[in-house]
């Protein structure tokens, strides 16, 4: 299945996502994925990649850390 | 010059020493959003740990060049970034080794291909992939990218300021960013559709 006409649009809503986009270029992305099914599942489904990326892949400090950073400090010290 | 130096001297001292504590205790407000970042640019720990203690280390004595009402953690990542660096990251594959390249659809279109369009409909479909695999596939992405990547996509940085944490141009960051994603979404793709 081929979706030539949508590749422009690819690059457009990596944008979109990154809340990068001028005024008229959100509304091209806008008024595209209202009208384009496509996309829009892909859209939304790049969303929850990106959310998922962000969750799993955050790792909290180690507990210790903040102790030995704190340490670092001239003023407080 | 008059006996009121000595005080005036006290004051300015007292005053430096109030703005070092604030910024150090501002800095410090965002450690953990700072380990996040930098776990993710190195492979260990232990390396994200040193890198941080580091970064704090250079940040607590060149306090006074940072301009306050600025982006702090920016500031941070800058010397967090630059640091990386001069540890002498490993020479790497050069991009050109880079096997070709999908488009940002392929990892949804893979899923749709495998299961049928209606599963990008579902809430879940992205918990098919696993933890490890995103971790993996962010690792094994070629430094440039990576730092990119995880600057915007782990530190929700916007482009401009990736540019400037990393001294490139906002065009690369933006061609770096989709190339790091599509890579990473290629590689997600092999481990998914198993």
């Amino acid at each position: 299945m081929s979706h030539g006409p949508c590749e422009a649009c690819e690059e457009l809503l990596q944008g979109y996502l990154d809340r990068e986009l001028t005024d008229s270029e959100v509304e091209l992305a806008e008024s595209h994925l209202d009208g384009c099914d496509y996309c829009r599942r892909r859209y939304r489904f790049e969303v929850s990649l990106r959310q998922y990326v962000q969750t799993t892949a955050v790792e909290r400090m180690p507990v210790g850390l903040m102790d030995k950073l704190s340490q670092l400090r001239s003023a407080g010290a | 010059m008059g006996e009121a130096e000595p005080e005036i001297e006290g004051r300015r001292i007292a005053a430096e020493a109030r703005d070092r504590v604030r910024f150090e205790e501002e800095a410090l407000e965002l450690a953990d959003q700072v380990y996040r970042v930098a776990r993710r640019l190195v492979a260990t720990r232990e390396e994200a740990e040193d890198l941080v203690q580091d970064t704090y280390g250079r940040a607590f004595r060149s306090w006074q060049s940072y301009t306050p009402g600025t982006n702090l953690r920016a500031w941070l990542l800058r010397i967090l970034t630059n640091l990386n660096l001069d540890r002498g990251r490993k020479i790497q594959r050069t991009p050109d080794m880079q096997p070709i390249e999908e488009g940002d659809y392929y990892l949804a279109n893979k899923m749709a291909e495998a299961q049928g369009e209606q599963v990008l409909d579902q809430e879940r479909v992205v918990e098919h992939l696993f933890q490890a695999s995103i971790v993996n596939a962010l690792s094994s992405l070629p430094h440039d990218f990576r730092d990119t990547v995880v600057l915007v996509d782990i530190g929700e940085f916007s482009y401009a300021d990736a540019a400037q944490i990393l001294d490139i141009p906002i065009g690369t960051v933006m061609s770096r960013l989709h190339r790091g994603r599509r890579l990473l979404k290629q590689q997600l793709a092999e481990e998914a559709i198993s």
